[in-house]
Parts: structure tokens; sequence; C-alpha cells
């Protein structure tokens, strides 16, 4: 039986997330032992022609272009599996998504009209079908392998979609909330990372979005009773995984309280 | 045997006795803002002069200016993941060329190293009296029908010295689910010795009750001496002060049948404005005992696996069945939780899931009172009955 051939996409994104990929060391030759790397620009130039068994796609749709050839990867591989906010969310360039492009285009670029962008940085699956999202930013070494071990046993891969207060409290962190009351965005977000920043006693920033059953609401009145003001609520909304639904929502529901949002543009 | 006393320096001797026996001696130490359990050698690790203010939502040391040890409420985990760690390797499977081997054994003390006690047999010093009610909870749960093995393997092994509790918390309530605040025989686990702190200035004593033979050989180690009458008196009185100083009050009186009939209340959906569905209350509650088992491969397929691990009634997936989740609303979970805690517990084990040691109260970051909750769905059924 021949190896299932492996391809690794590229749209927008900061590469972190296939980085990922290649900070498996130990695994890497194991991995290669499983699946044909068949195309994978950041680790080789050698091209294997499509089709393709597995599809990892990195990055959001924020061009035509990528709309376009986003198509052709869904085409060339049968299955596809996005890894990374921007892949699963949009990413920190979904910002634009909450702002006028048109106008970041004519401060930023010197000949703006030669520049082509959508006014949106959109998931993947906002535009082709997608068999498995993995979440993070940057995604978790572990959550990887268990995906590709899953995908290439063909069965369901083992990624937990509760909140980050499952891997604090598996792991004896103290509640960085109650007993600091730092704010924290892990009981809104999905696990994946370990609970990382809260065992060096720092608040969650939600870099794998918004868990399964996400109280935003809830974890925004707690952080105004810490203390936070309506703009930084809106903000700690807004970061890598501001164009994750629920996210995106509670961050709207704050522009009023913060002075800000789409009607004020315009202003500095 | 007739009770001792001891004082700081025979605490020392205590951890010293259990550590030349071969125990790694759990207590409670202050880490990262909190009291917290953790493998201890001496008594310099344990939470001299502090105590801790506990509400709703919020925990804080507070500086007590004595020489306490155990001057503090509820800490910020139970035993719990001592005697039931939060991940356990069950088996572990490797491909041949003929077939497969499993491994089941020695692989229960693979765990990480900042679990309290990474290698049994545990002395767990300090034991509360809630919390001591919950080890017998658990027992019940996880050595009754289909008993645990490694559960029990390490509860058999363990040696406990209890505390009577001489500060609770704001959250806490044992006087109401009759748990506390001093440990007695025959309430709750079985345990080896209990302390009560006397900090009486220039005599701050510990009044050691022996309560198994086991606990007299150890205690036969070090120096004591015999209790007098007016330790005796000051013991009793550090329970009294404690047991009138509950920051909570939880009606017990068939709370059972107010919660079964409690199903449809629109409470639910008020709890599930603030609730988080994140978990914390279940993972910090010292008788939430439902885990998942989560099967691994490595990338080749030639080793394979099966953990336990903890889980909770606040995962989406818990009620995961063919066609889709069982309890989607977080309102319906909060219902699962606190009506099987506080009512189908009674019809499960024979007693309540709740030892009225208040961290679910403490450590919801959403500040949800059980307790509160509880008044709430009383008050409600009251004025229904009230209705014409």
């Amino acid at each position: 039986m021949s190896r299932p051939k492996l391809a690794v996409w590229k749209f927008a994104s900061c590469d972190g997330c296939q980085l990922t990929l290649l900070n498996c060391e130990d695994e890497l030759i194991p991995l290669a032992g499983e699946v044909e790397i068949a195309y994978f620009p950041e680790a080789t130039r050698a091209v294997v022609e499509g089709p393709y068994d597995l599809s990892l796609v990195e990055g959001s749709i924020t061009t035509p272009g990528d709309l376009e050839r986003i198509e052709q990867v869904r085409r060339a591989s049968r299955r596809l599996v996005t890894i990374g906010a921007c892949a699963t969310a949009g990413g920190i360039q979904a910002l634009r998504d909450f702002a006028d492009v048109d106008e970041f285009r004519s401060i930023v670029y010197a000949h703006p009209e030669y520049v082509e962008t959508l006014g949106q940085s959109t998931p993947v699956a906002a535009h082709v079908p997608v068999d498995f999202e993995l979440r993070g930013c940057p995604i978790d070494r572990g959550q990887l392998l268990e995906v590709l071990s899953a995908e290439i046993q063909g069965r369901a891969p083992r990624i937990p979609r509760h909140s980050v207060c499952f891997e604090c409290k598996r792991r004896g962190t103290v509640c960085v909330t109650v007993a600091h009351g730092t704010p924290c965005l892990g009981p809104v977000t999905q696990a994946g990372c370990g609970a990382l920043c809260p065992a060096y006693e720092r608040g969650c920033y939600g870099c794998f979005g918004p868990q399964d059953t996400p109280n935003t609401a809830s974890i925004a009145a707690r952080l105004r009773r810490d203390g936070m003001a309506e703009d930084e609520v809106l903000r700690v909304f807004r970061t890598f995984n501001a164009g994750a639904e629920a996210f995106r929502r509670e961050s709207v529901r704050h522009e009023a309280g913060a002075g800000v949002g789409r009607g004020r543009k315009g202003e500095p | 045997m007739e009770p001792r006393v001891i004082d700081t320096a025979g605490v020392q001797a205590l951890v010293d006795a259990l550590l030349a026996r071969g125990y790694t001696v759990v207590g409670p130490t202050v880490r990262s803002g909190a009291i917290v359990n953790a493998p201890i050698t001496s008594v310099e690790q344990l939470p001299r002069g502090w105590g801790d203010d506990q509400e709703a939502g919020r925990y804080r040391l507070r500086g007590r200016g004595d020489d306490a040890l155990f001057g503090f409420a509820s800490g910020a985990q139970s035993a719990k993941p001592v005697f039931f760690p939060t991940e356990e390797v069950l088996w572990r499977g490797r491909r041949t060329p003929d077939g497969f081997t499993v491994e089941a054994e020695d692989l229960q003390d693979d765990r990480r190293d900042d679990q309290p006690g990474a290698d049994a047999p545990y002395a767990l010093l300090g034991v509360r009296s809630c919390d001591l009610a919950a080890i017998g909870i658990q027992d019940t749960v996880l050595t009754g029908r289909r008993p645990d093995a490694a559960y029990a393997a390490r509860r058999a092994a363990a040696f406990v010295v209890a505390v009577t509790c001489s500060d609770p918390g704001g959250t806490c309530f044992c006087v109401s689910t009759g748990t506390g605040p001093r440990p007695g025989p025959g309430r709750g686990a079985p345990y080896d010795l209990a302390l009560t702190e006397l900090l009486e200035p220039g005599a701050h004593r510990f009044l050691v009750e022996v309560t198994s033979d086991r606990g007299a050989e150890v205690l036969g180690d070090i120096g004591s001496t015999s209790a007098t009458a007016a330790d005796l008196e000051a013991a009793d009185g550090v329970a009294d002060r404690a047991a009138r100083r509950m920051g909570r009050e939880l009606e017990t009186d068939g709370l059972k049948e107010l919660l079964y009939a409690a199903a449809e209340s629109p409470v639910w959906d008020d709890v599930a404005t603030r609730c988080l569905a994140c978990a914390n209350c279940t993972a910090v509650c010292p008788t939430c005992f439902c885990t998942d088992v989560e099967d691994v491969t490595d990338l080749t397929g030639s080793l394979a696996g099966r953990n336990r691990v903890w889980d909770s009634c606040f995962d989406a997936d818990f009620s995961l069945l063919h066609g889709g989740r069982v309890r989607a609303s977080t309102g319906s979970r909060y219902r699962q939780w606190m009506t099987h805690k506080l009512a189908a517990w009674i019809d499960q084990f024979g007693m309540s899931g709740c030892v009225g040691c208040g961290r679910c109260i403490t450590w919801c970051p959403a500040a949800i009172d059980i307790t509160h909750e509880a008044a709430v769905l009383r008050r409600e059924a009251a004025e229904q009955e009230a209705l014409p």
C-alpha cells in the first residue's frame, strides 16, 4: 500500500502553525514513514503533484486570489484539515472586519490601487467544506500529532472542545481569576494549549477561540468587576480569534461603552 | 489511647516519623497565592501565619499575625487529586510481529511531577473534617460495586492526619451538612491521628487524638505529653467557635424532594445566564468523580493506550450520545450537577454528595453559590405552594 500524500498550504498567516509541524522533531521521521510529504514549500521545494489524501491548510482568506486557490486546494484534497486561528477564525487580520479596509489600504500603501484585498478576513470553512478544524494561535504540537495520527489511522481525532479551566485544574494550577483577580479568558476559551499562561500566573488570551458553550457575557461581567474598562473588555475579545462568532459578538456588545465602532470610523 | 499533646517541634517529628516509614507526606503549603497540597518534608513548608478570605468567586491569602500552622479554611484542592489522580494510565498496548501485547501493571504512578505526591504510599497531613467526609464518599463510590483497584490500593496504604478546622471561610457550611468542623470517628473516612491546634501565646501546642493502632505506633515514635483537662477543654473551644462561624448555611431538610420537584424551575435558566460551563466547580468538588476514558495511539499505530481523565457534567460532550447531546443547554448541566450532588446522590449512594467545604462557591469565576440557589429554589417552592 502506498503512503497517503500530505500537502501543507499557506494562505494569510504568519507560518507559525506550519512551524509547529516542523517543530515535531522527534516525530518527523516516523511521520515521513507514514505519509508522503508531497507539498510543503516551507520545508521542501520538491513538489509531488496532487491529488492529495490529506491537506493541512494554514491561513485565512483575504484576497480574490485566495478565493480561487482555496477552491483548487479543496478539489485536490480528499481530506482537508485547517490549522490555526487564521484558518479557523480569520486570525488577527480579521480585525479588518471591524474597520474600513479601503482606508487602511490608502494609508499603508503608496499605490493602494495595486493591492487587491477583500473587505473581510474569513476562515477557510466559510468558503469550502472542511473536514476538521484544529484551533490555536499557534496550534499545539501534541494536538497536531493527535490529528495527524487520527487521519492516518482513519479515526476521529480526540480534541476536546471544553474550557481551558479543565486543563488548569488537571495540572494543579491555582485559578488566577479567583485567587489573584487577574483577567482571564480561560472559562470561555477552548482547551488545547495545556493552560500555558495561567501556569505562569497570566490570564488566558483566548488563543484557541471560544469553547463549546461560551458564556462571554458572564465572563465580560467578571472582567468589568475586576476593574477592566469597556474598551479593554472589547480589546480582549479582539485578538487572534476576533472573527470567531462568540468573541466577535461579545466585542461588538462593548462598542458603545468603549466609544468605538464602525459608526465612528475615521476618527483618530 | 488517651489524647496526647505535641508542640510545633512535635509536628516536625511527626513528619519525620512518617517519612522514615516510607510515606510521601502531602500537606498544605502556600503556592501561587493560595494554600495547596504538595509533598512536604518540613514544618517550615506549612502555611505558618497564613489565613484566607473566601467569598463567592474570590480567594485571598491573609496574614494572621500569629504562628498558626492550620489557621485557614479549605485549600484550593481537597485530597481528591492524591487518591484519584486527574490523569491515570489504564493500559498500554504494543503491536508485535504476531499480534499485540498489553501492559497494565506498573503504570499507575506514571504521573506528573507537579501533582501532589508522585509516589505512594501517601501520608496526608492536615485533612479537614469536610474533606474526610469527602474521602469517605469517594470510598463508597469508587470501591463499591465496581471497585477501582488503583484507588483502593492508594487509600488502603494511606496514613491520614486529620485536623480540626479552627477558621472556617466565608463559603463554608459543614455544620449544615453535618460533616464538621471537628473530625469524629465514624464520620467520613477513617483517620489515624487528629490534631487540634491550640494557639495560646507561649503555649502553641496541638492536641493529638489517636484513632488507629497505626496512629498510636507513629505517635509512639515521637515525644508527646499527656493531655490535661485544660487541653481537652481548649480543643473543644476551638471546634465550638469554628462551628459558630460558618460563612454559609444550607437547609438540608427535604432538599432531595425539593430538587426533584424543581426540574422545570426557571431558576436553571437564571443560573445559566451566569454559569460559564467551565467546570471549575466539579474539578474542585472533593466528591465529584466523573471521568472520561481517552484512547490514544502514536503516529505509526504501533503503540495504543487508554487513559482515564477527569471529566465534568459541564462539558457539552459529557452527555454526547448517538444523535446528539442530552444536555445541550448550560441550565440543564447545572441542574444535573446540583440535583445529582444534593438529591440523586442520596438515592444512589445513601448519602448526600455535598460536604459543605464551599470550594464550588469560592472557585466559581462567576460567583455562583449552591447554597443561594438552593435557598432560591426553596423560596420559589414556598411561593408556589402559597398560591391559591
